[in-house]
């Protein structure tokens, strides 16, 4: 008996296991340089290469790291952990061998904290732990293959979740988070275009139907280096599972085999690539070339307090303190450096909200110009906090200060004596001020006829004159003070 | 025809200048010549490469240099020790040409000591052997009977200085392999403390168990290299960084007091009588010299050859995954596919001991008889360094025989591969619990067959073994018996 696909419900179950790439100058065992789109086999040493009688040493970098972001998501950290070799034998993977980490990972049993409707939700981390990357293949020569083992021995960070995300958009937030964490703590660069970080999602379906429940095999969809490919397939997976228990109820966990999959990015589906072999044996054991590693716990507690505030806490805090949106939080806590950056500023400025506005308007577009984050420009805090002060304290208008800031990037010179210099400080004398007005009225005199003419359009007048004030003083009158001058004279000739 | 000086009578005389080193090297190349023929030690002779370096340490000499400490001697390397100018081949087809691009830490060391590297020697493939039967290449001889075995792997290490032909050779050790064919071939053979000596550039067998050691006529000379090659390397995470002591300046002091455990583990069934009473005799010896000699227990002796052979085995099968054909080493001619290009290329390769090896250790770390064999063996091997542990408390040396029997006869054992693992029996404990230990001459069978004693002291004591070593040395000649081919 069949199901109709409008009398079932259906639950979205993924796990993800990622492999980050850390940002360390050298490979994971040798002092080979980490590097991308270098000439093929021009990283490499007789470690990274496999030769007989060279011997891997462990780059404490890598191993400092892997353990920052394992405190980061949450995860504890083991005192005693080692290096253990996984068989299987393939070109890129010169000696036959991964150096992994297999029964003792160095972080375990954590939960990172993504956005998610209406406040947050926690993904459980089963474990993260650090392997070599292997070489590349290419396959493409003919009748024989390449082999490029530039990449050999690049360090990874494995962080697999538990099977605790339930939506396409879920799927997103955890990777596009995942990304955003170890860009923040500079543990990665995570830049997805040269694969340094690859998502690989577990995926499947519990089917609930006529009052019972069914869950469809597992298919892992291998390799995917794009958020939107994560969305895609992730989407795909949860349609296809669904349909393929609607057209065969015996698609099922442990019925039918659990598959790799791949994405095809132009067609948008996921391909089947094979059926997971029951279990690997990859024949895991203690690596005999290297030592296990104990974890000094004062060390460790260094670490942990030098762990800094997290994005996710940063951006609700920012949200709530500074009063600004969501997305401008997000954008301002993009990196740490900018976040850090901003809240200097806005310490200095005394003006949080005027801060921020320079920050999202005015020095994002600078940065996006230069290709840096804005806490790179080299313009810096103080001096940023400068001019929201002035534009807060109306010495400068925000027309001016974008001037300003626009000559800050190229000297050195302090914001104040800047406005000075170009002759943006805000003009509130007040035979100035009159001049301007009366150069105005005189000027346009139908708009000052129809405002003292239609009430109905003295707001709309006020706001036009105003206009031609600071046109006719380049900027410098004082807006408040030009507006309250306009509504007077206005007043005392519907008076007179 | 008197052969080469030693280590220390080299050094001192180039040193002093009165030989050169292109001499030194000379007068080995002239010994390899008249006597290498029948004996077959060596894979590779460079004797251009030698007398160039020869002549680098004559000119520095001759500009009031120092040379270093090992000024002008000639050494041989095990074919499994990388060095930049010959093919290091581990004795196997596999590895036939290859010619590493990069010098072992010991190479490094010896060359900065002033040593100059002559030839590599003849093994069985991969170290894996106790008669260097199982070369890829070609059997050695043992010079003392030209029908024996030199023992293994480091038989021809151990051949080409109890010939006379190098003052020194070096060795790997991974279940005996210095010692056992020291013993056989009437030389001295240190295995030191596991990670007292870097392994970088050791072509792995069992990376938990082989250290790198010297051959030598007599523990002075031991002593002067093991002090050049010993220390902290940070290639290689396993080696430590303990303090090098002077061990030269240790043979002197005298034995008195010391404590000398004899276990009956070493003792029993299957040694020969002949070896039993030279290693007696010694014993006597120690005692007259004021030593005690006391019984200690290593209970878990029994299972040392069980243990090992789930280790080595275990390491080896994934130390050598990485000959494959693919990147270096032979590569069959005409692989159908990539799985072919594997099987055949390694089918080509290695020989029968290597394969079994392969097979044996792949099978016991295979998922289902992990726990039963690999994780059991580590237990063991726990135990047994703990029997070392607890008799140490109690002994400062422990004293046995090297080998069961003197050198068999070549053949005797080649198709019996537990008879040959046996011929390790006394040796791989001491691998197993990483202690050092020393093997030297202690007298002759009826056949006139080296016998050899062994010493084994506590981790970073080979300070002790050498003294003990060297003291029994001053009182005894058997080391410097030389076999019919090498007579003065
Ligand atoms: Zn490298």
């Amino acid at each position: 008996m069949g199901h109709k696909a409008s009398d079932i419900e259906a639950r979205l179950i993924v796990g993800f296991e990622t492999h980050v790439q850390l940002a360390t100058n050298t490979k994971l065992f040798c002092g080979c340089a980490v590097a991308f789109g270098e000439t093929p086999n021009s990283r490499m040493c007789p470690v990274c290469l496999g030769l007989p009688g060279a011997l891997p040493v462990m780059n404490r970098r890598a191993f400092d790291f892997a353990v920052l972001t394992g405190l980061a998501l949450g995860c504890k950290i083991s005192v005693h952990t080692k290096w253990d070799r996984k068989s299987y034998y393939y070109p890129d993977l010169p000696k036959n061998y991964q150096i992994s980490q297999y029964d003792l990972p160095l972080a375990h049993d954590g939960a990172f904290e993504i956005p998610s409707e209406g406040g947050s939700k926690r993904v459980g981390i089963i474990r993260a732990h650090l392997e070599e990357d292997a070489g590349k293949n290419l396959h493409d020569q003919g009748d024989y293959s390449l082999v490029d083992l530039n990449r050999a021995g690049t360090p990874l960070l494995e962080i697999v979740t538990r099977p605790e995300i339930n939506s396409p958009d879920e799927a997103y937030v955890y990777c596009t988070e995942l990304q955003r964490l170890v860009t923040y703590l500079g543990v990665s660069h995570g830049v997805m275009q040269k694969g340094q970080m690859r998502f690989e999602p577990n995926i499947n379906v519990e089917i609930t139907a006529g009052g019972q429940t069914f869950r469809t095999p597992i298919s892992e969809v291998k390799n995917l280096n794009s958020f939107r490919s994560v969305r895609g397939a992730v989407e795909f997976e949860f349609r296809r599972q669904v349909q393929d228990w609607l057209a065969d109820h015996d698609y099922q966990f442990k019925k039918r085999p659990n598959e790799n999959r791949g994405w095809d990015d132009e067609r948008g589906v996921t391909v089947f690539q094979r059926e997971k072999e029951a279990a690997h044996d990859y024949r895991y054991f203690p690596d005999p070339d290297l030592v296990p590693v104990e974890v000094d716990t004062a060390w460790l507690n260094g670490v942990r307090e030098s762990l800094p505030e997290l994005p996710l806490a940063r951006r609700m805090r920012f949200e709530l303190q500074y009063g600004v949106t969501a997305d401008d939080a997000a954008t301002l806590v993009a990196d740490r450096e900018t976040a850090d950056c901003f809240e200097s500023a806005a310490e200095r400025a005394g003006a949080p909200q005027t801060t921020a506005k320079q920050f999202l308007n005015v020095w994002s577009r600078f940065a996006n110009d230069r290709g840096v984050s804005v806490g790179r420009l080299a313009v810096s805090a103080e001096r940023m906090g400068e001019l929201a002060a002035m534009v807060d304290q109306r010495v400068v208008s925000a027309t001016a200060a974008n001037q300003i800031a626009e000559r800050m990037m190229s000297s050195s010179d302090e914001p104040r004596q800047l406005a000075e210099s170009m002759g943006l400080v805000t003009v509130a004398d007040e035979g100035q001020l009159d001049s301007w007005v009366a150069g105005v009225f005189a000027g346009n005199e139908k708009a000052v006829k129809d405002a003292i003419a239609n009430p109905k359009k003295t707001q709309a007048a006020v706001g036009f004159l105003r206009g031609q004030v600071m046109k006719a003083s380049g900027g410098k009158a004082d807006p408040r003070l030009a507006g309250d001058k306009i509504e007077a004279r206005l007043a005392a000739m519907r008076a007179g | 025809m008197s052969g080469v000086l030693n280590v220390a009578e080299t050094a001192r005389t180039v040193r002093s200048r009165k030989c050169s080193a292109r001499q030194a090297v000379q007068s080995a190349i002239n010994a390899i010549r008249d006597r290498e023929g029948r004996l077959k030690t060596f894979i590779s002779v460079s004797p251009d490469a030698a007398l160039k370096r020869a002549d680098e340490i004559d000119a520095a000499i001759a500009h009031g240099r120092d040379p270093g400490p090992l000024a002008g001697v000639p050494v041989a390397l095990k074919d499994n020790i990388c060095n930049r100018h010959a093919a290091t081949t581990c004795a196997s087809n596999i590895l036939r040409d290859f010619v590493p691009p990069y010098d072992a830490h010991v190479v490094e060391r010896l060359t900065a000591a002033g040593a100059i590297i002559l030839a590599k020697t003849n093994m069985d493939e991969f170290a894996m052997g106790s008669s260097t039967e199982n070369s890829g290449f070609f059997k050695t001889r043992n010079p003392w009977n030209e029908n024996c075995v030199p023992g293994g792997s480091s038989g021809g290490s151990t051949a080409a200085v109890a010939a006379r032909m190098i003052p020194a050779a070096f060795g790997s050790d991974t279940g005996g392999s210095i010692r056992q064919p020291a013993a056989l071939c009437g030389v001295t053979g240190l295995k030191p403390t596991y990670g007292r000596v870097s392994r970088y550039g050791l072509v792995a067998f069992g990376s938990s168990l082989d250290q790198i050691g010297p051959i030598t006529v007599d523990a002075r000379d031991a002593a002067l290299l093991l002090a050049v090659i010993a220390g902290r390397d940070p290639r290689d995470s396993t080696s430590v960084a303990e303090p090098v002591p002077d061990y030269v300046a240790a043979l002197d002091k005298p034995i008195h007091g010391l404590k000398i455990g004899i276990a009956a583990e070493y003792f029993g069934q299957g040694l020969d009588p002949q070896v039993e009473t030279a290693v007696r005799a010694a014993l006597d010896l120690f005692r007259a010299r004021g030593a005690e000699v006391r019984e200690i227990t290593l209970p878990h002796m029994k299972y040392a050859v069980a243990c090992y052979y789930v280790v080595a085995t275990a390491e080896a099968s994934s130390n050598l995954a990485r000959y494959d054909g693919v990147h270096y080493g032979h590569r069959t001619p005409v692989p159908s596919d990539l799985i072919d290009l594997y099987a055949r290329s390694r089918h080509e390769g290695f020989g029968a001991e290597v394969k079994r090896r392969i097979m044996l250790g792949t099978y016991v770390l295979s998922s289902g008889y992990y726990d039963a064999y690999y994780l059991k063996a580590l237990k063991v091997r726990t135990l047994i360094r703990r029997d070392f542990e607890r008799a140490f408390e109690s002994v400062d040396v422990i004293a046995s025989p090297v080998t069961p029997t003197t050198a068999f006869p070549i053949g005797e054992k080649s198709d019996d591969p537990l008879a040959m693992y046996l011929a390790d029996i006394y040796t791989i404990s001491a691998n197993l619990a990483g202690v050092p230990a020393i093997s030297i001459p202690c007298g002759f069978d009826a056949k006139r067959l080296p016998i050899g004693l062994q010493l084994t002291g506590p981790w970073f004591r080979e300070d002790r073994i050498l003294n003990l070593a060297h003291q029994f040395q001053s009182a005894t000649d058997h080391h410097t018996h030389r076999p019919p081919l090498a007579a003065a």
